[in-house]
């Protein structure tokens, strides 16, 4: 039958739809699939059997390495142990200053001291008198540990999981393939043999060292067990209970005792730790059996009695904390700051906690998903990036910090509080150009620190997020001064209510005061160079380098920046071969002791590997440290702090820095939130009203399929004349076939 | 083959000795056993006796090479690159320095990764040879020009653009699809659209310009001429005749990299979180964990010779002339 154009364009036309029905129609399917048939948004990344449930999302950036308590460190681990594990103290949720409150103990640890008679003396005796003090702690009894195959037993009540053939655990893979659980009520042997751990030879814990100074007896047991570790198998459990350490006892199924060595009121605070919660035998015995696959171990699987359990661990995807249905219980604080109560922190006063049941944390390397994310209703909480802090953060004309109305139209709400850091830059004081104590020196780094402009740094770097430090202490910590009392009088001056950084003309006097006339040494007629080590690499390590150089180059000061791998810049401060660097601390505890000891001069970390990267030592400061730092807080202990302050604005081993600020935003469906600095185990006390969630994720996320079907029709549209092209060019060449086939 | 086959698995012995040697040569030019240890225990209050501890736990405070303590062979079985070196070499990758089985790692890992890269080449594969044949198709036309012009400027975009505007377009405004993360079995699907089709469309530039290169060659041959005067349909002879015959160059590039599909994508797996091998082997590196990083590197090297072995059988079967021997 001979074809006509009309029966052509007619075909084309029937292809061409048929194409376009077909493509809408797999699209329309693709996404059905996609959204799971279910009524939650498209873009839901969560399961639709969790939508109105009353589950907190989270994320983290960077996977916990440990979960022993005994080895954990890291802030990215101790969110999850500090949830899991019941250490026998905790902060105060609500109340500052920072205070202890009993979690794990019944009450607060009776501390009584000692001399080297053995004889009682009073608290306020001096650390002299004091030879070792000692520790009584009562553990809260009616405690059990969450669900676990430590603690499975059979019909003869023998454990179920412990002295397997080895063949038997090959079989196993994970925690959840062993089927029976069980549980057991936690004891005052159970801390006591965490303690034990910390000299595990098995295990690397970050505090033996430390401890090892303080807890009597527990260096000759270290040295007993690493001996009896040699004699046997590297394979071999290690019954820890068959050795003892001398200052840690129990006294009965409720009471343990630990003594330290003199007067160490910091102690209390290391029992906050995860450090110091209970661990039972049965997880030892468990895990450390012969032929029990590597990855199950307790840094993998944690045994706990706190208020969660961690039920997925998968941390190159996810980590789940559930509730754990064993725990006993905890009233939400009843009392809190002034102003707690009218912003809502005290509603739930009273009330059994924890709130949430179930909290979903999933890895996410890069901020620009998490912040999205967030954005959607999918994360409940997050920090805020650099990159998104302008869409964020408003700064008012008189300095406040609010929320942009994009974001507080969402009911999102910004906490804002100080860290218990100090960010500091530090001379080096063995170096012979800016360190030492004469006053050649001391001109020269005040001048340095003058030409500095932290503030100038916090806002153009940090946007704004952090107070320029005028000490060692920042703000929240005993013995910070705040206004004009705190002020560092050798780099700041006060003026119209604040304190202001001195000209630089100022400066310049300094270094000429120095020896350095514009910069000149005088002696040798060369400029004067200083060098900066960092680890800071990238396009912004660069721009915080011309920065730095900048504010040299303000005093006639050249700058070097030596930009380095954190190896070889630890190595330098190690052998203190740097001249000026760049360092940080986290409060490990809310005391002056645990910023002061970092320019303690045993401390040097040239000279005795210890925390002093400046290597600063100066008998004055050191004296009044030693005095300092196993004092009780009072008006003395103050005043003391207040001296050493002075001392080191005077010596000047830091240019001091700034104190970090962390903003963070929460929507409006998570209650209970105030920033602690201090506590990790924030979780048991925040609350969500998850239908509000839903509502808003709905709102939020509503599919926008107009673009998908334009991109689709514009596709089929671009390939339609290359079809009828092609087709046409198929016929003309049939045509052309048959013609000449015909003739 | 057999033999052509035994050979190459001999000379694989030799190469991976020396690929393991020189990992393990720019790994501690770099990081020394003190550097690991010290990252290991953390920044703060690490102290001498710690360090040493870790490091004779972990089995670094041996020799590098030669142990000078040790006799007969011992000197150089008793060394850090012999330790962590031999049991490789029967795929036995221990654990890692923090006490990870590594094995059972890989085998967990490399399914997330697959996910993402067996559908992005496969579906990527088809889609830049058909766009390929249709250009040659029209090749000196206003589709053949408009679509190399569209390829240059697709090549010239860097990758992390694709990634950023497309989370950016389909997640965040139009909300079709989650704009990261990871989950098993069919959930999975909504989780690998995005990443999938980001990973074929940023390369459709660079492949379909080498295909249709390969293509236009193919067509200018004699053999295409003739199939033309004997009236064969142009779809036919592209489809049939010059596919076939290009699949010795398509081969060089494809084979080769199919074992490797297994390590992941280091930037996409990063952007849309997935837990592949990728982000893996740049979470080993960034932990300074040797143990890893030489089991990731060694299993590269294994499966770059098994594509290019597999290289060389895929020439004998799309082209009679080839004998390997």
């Amino acid at each position: 039958m001979p074809v006509t154009s009309e029966m052509t364009a007619g075909r084309v036309r029937l292809v061409t739809m048929t194409a376009l029905r077909d493509a809408i129609l797999a699209t329309l399917l693709i996404l059905s699939g996609i959204a799971g048939c279910d009524e939650a948004a498209l873009n839901n990344p969560y399961p639709a059997r969790e939508r109105s449930e009353n589950i907190m999302y989270s994320f983290f950036s960077e996977r916990p390495k440990h979960l022993d308590p005994v080895q954990s460190y890291f802030s990215n681990e101790i969110r999850f142990t500090a949830q899991i594990y019941m250490t026998p103290l905790q902060y105060h949720y609500l109340k500052r200053p920072y205070q202890l409150v009993p979690f794990g103990a019944a009450a607060m640890p009776e501390v009584t001291y000692y001399d080297s008679n053995g004889a009682l003396v009073s608290a306020r005796a001096s650390s002299a008198q004091i030879a070792y003090s000692r520790y009584e702690i009562t553990v809260r009894p009616g405690v059990y540990y969450q669900p676990h195959a430590a603690f499975a037993v059979d019909e003869n009540a023998q454990a179920r999981y412990i002295g397997l053939p080895q063949t038997r655990l090959a079989q196993y893979r994970s925690l959840s393939d062993f089927e029976h659980t069980g549980t057991r009520e936690l004891v005052a042997a159970d801390y006591v043999y965490q303690i034990k751990r910390l000299a595990h030879p098995a295990l690397h814990s970050p505090i033996f060292g430390l401890m090892n100074g303080y807890i009597i007896g527990l260096d000759e047991y270290a040295k007993e067990l690493a001996a009896f570790a040699e004699s046997v198998s590297k394979d071999a459990y290690l019954d820890l209970d068959r050795f003892d350490i001398a200052g840690v006892k129990v006294l009965d199924r409720y009471r343990y005792v630990i003594e330290i060595r003199g007067k160490y009121p910091q102690f209390l605070y290391w029992l906050a730790m995860p450090f110091f919660a209970p661990v039972p035998h049965e997880a030892e015995r468990f895990y450390r059996q012969p032929g029990m696959p590597a990855n199950i171990s307790l840094d993998w699987y944690p045994v706990g009695s706190g208020p969660y359990m961690l039920s997925i661990n998968d941390p190159h995807r996810m980590m789940v904390l559930e509730r754990n249905p064993n725990f006993i219980g905890e009233s939400y604080p009843s009392t809190g700051e002034a102003g707690d109560r009218q912003s809502g922190l005290l509603d739930d006063a009273g009330k059994l906690m924890p709130f949430i049941d179930k909290v979903v944390y999933n890895l996410e390397k890069e901020s620009i998903p998490y912040w999205n994310k967030f954005l959607q209703g999918y994360y409940d909480l997050s920090a805020i990036s650099s990159d998104s802090f302008d869409q964020t953060v408003a700064v008012s004309a008189n300095g406040e910090v609010g929320l942009t109305d994009e974001i507080s139209e969402r009911g999102i709400k910004l906490h804002t509080s100080v860290a218990a850091s100090t960010i500091y830059l530090g001379f080096n004081m063995l170096d012979p150009l800016v360190g030492g104590l004469d006053e050649r020196s001391r001109k020269l780094r005040h001048a340095v620190s003058i030409a500095v402009d932290m503030e100038e740094l916090i806002s153009i770097f940090r946007n704004g997020r952090g107070i320029a430090a005028q000490s060692p202490l920042p703000p929240g910590i005993y013995g910070y001064r705040s206004g004009e009392e705190g002020m560092n009088p050798y780099v700041y001056e006060w003026l119209d209510g604040r304190p202001r950084r001195k000209p630089i003309a100022y400066a310049k006097k300094l270094l000429e005061e120095a020896g350095y006339p514009h910069g000149i040494d005088a002696e040798t007629g060369k400029p004067l160079t200083l060098f900066l080590d960092t680890t800071l690499v990238g396009p912004e390590a660069k721009s915080r380098a011309d920065w730095f150089t900048k504010q040299l180059r303000k005093i006639d000061v050249q700058l070097v920046v030596r930009a380095t791998d954190l190896n070889r810049y630890q190595e330098k401060l190690r052998n203190g071969t740097a001249q000026l660097y760049i360092l940080g601390w986290n409060a490990d505890y809310p005391d002056p002791e645990n910023f002061m000891f970092l320019l303690h001069g045993p401390q040097s970390r040239a000279r005795g590997s210890g925390e002093n990267a400046s290597n600063y030592t100066s008998p004055e400061f050191d004296s009044l440290f030693e005095q300092m730092r196993n004092m009780h807080n009072s008006p003395r202990r103050q005043e003391i702090i207040d001296r050493m302050v002075k001392v080191v604005q005077r010596d000047a081993p830091w240019a001091f820095g700034f104190h970090p600020a962390d903003y963070n935003l929460a929507h409006g469906w998570v209650h209970n939130i105030k920033p602690n600095t201090m506590a990790n185990n924030e979780l048991k006390y925040q609350r969500i009203d998850p239908t509000l969630r839903e509502r808003r994720r709905d709102q939020w996320n509503t599919p926008v399929l107009a673009p998908l079907l334009i991109v689709t029709l514009l596709a089929i549209g671009g390939l339609a004349p290359a079809v009828i092209a092609w087709r046409q060019r198929e016929r003309g060449r049939a045509g052309d076939t048959s013609v000449r086939a015909a003739e | 083959m057999t033999t052509y086959l035994i050979r190459r698995i001999l000379y694989a012995i030799p190469i991976l000795i020396g690929v393991n040697l020189i990992t393990f040569a720019l790994f501690f030019f770099v990081n020394s056993p003190d550097d690991m240890a010290r990252l290991a225990l953390g920044g703060k209050r690490v102290t001498e006796e710690a360090v040493e501890k870790w490091k004779r736990d972990k089995g670094y405070d041996k020799p590098h090479f030669f142990n000078v303590r040790e006799q007969g062979h011992a000197r150089f079985t008793n060394t850090i690159f012999f330790t962590k070196s031999a049991s490789m070499f029967v795929f036995d990758f221990g654990v890692s320095d923090d006490g990870r089985d590594i094995g059972t790692e890989i085998r967990t890992r490399m399914w997330p990764s697959l996910a993402i890269a067996l559908p992005t080449f496969s579906i990527g594969l088809a889609f830049y040879i058909t766009f390929a044949l249709i250009l040659a198709f029209f090749r000196a036309t206003y589709v053949d020009v408009s679509g190399v012009v569209a390829c240059v400027v697709a090549m010239s975009i860097s990758s992390l653009f694709y990634i950023i505007g497309g989370q950016y377009l389909i997640s965040k405004l139009w909300h079709l699809v989650p704009i990261s993360g990871f989950d098993y079995g069919v959930d999975a699907l909504k989780f690998l659209v995005l990443p999938v089709a980001i990973g074929i469309v940023s390369s459709i530039g660079a492949n379909t310009r080498w295909y249709r290169t390969i293509f236009i060659e193919e067509i200018g041959k004699d053999y295409v001429r003739t199939a033309r005067a004997k009236g064969l349909s142009e779809a036919r002879i592209l489809f049939r005749h010059v596919l076939h015959n290009a699949m010795i160059p398509i081969l060089t590039g494809v084979v080769v990299i199919i074992p490797s599909l297994f390590l992941g994508s280091l930037i996409m797996e990063s952007f849309f979180s997935i837990p592949g091998l990728g982000s893996y082997t740049i979470e080993a590196i960034n932990n300074q964990d040797y143990a890893v990083v030489r089991a990731m590197v060694f299993l590269g090297s294994v499966l770059y010779i098994i594509g290019l072995s597999l290289t060389d059988v895929g020439y004998t079967l799309v082209d009679p002339r080839v004998r390997l021997s």
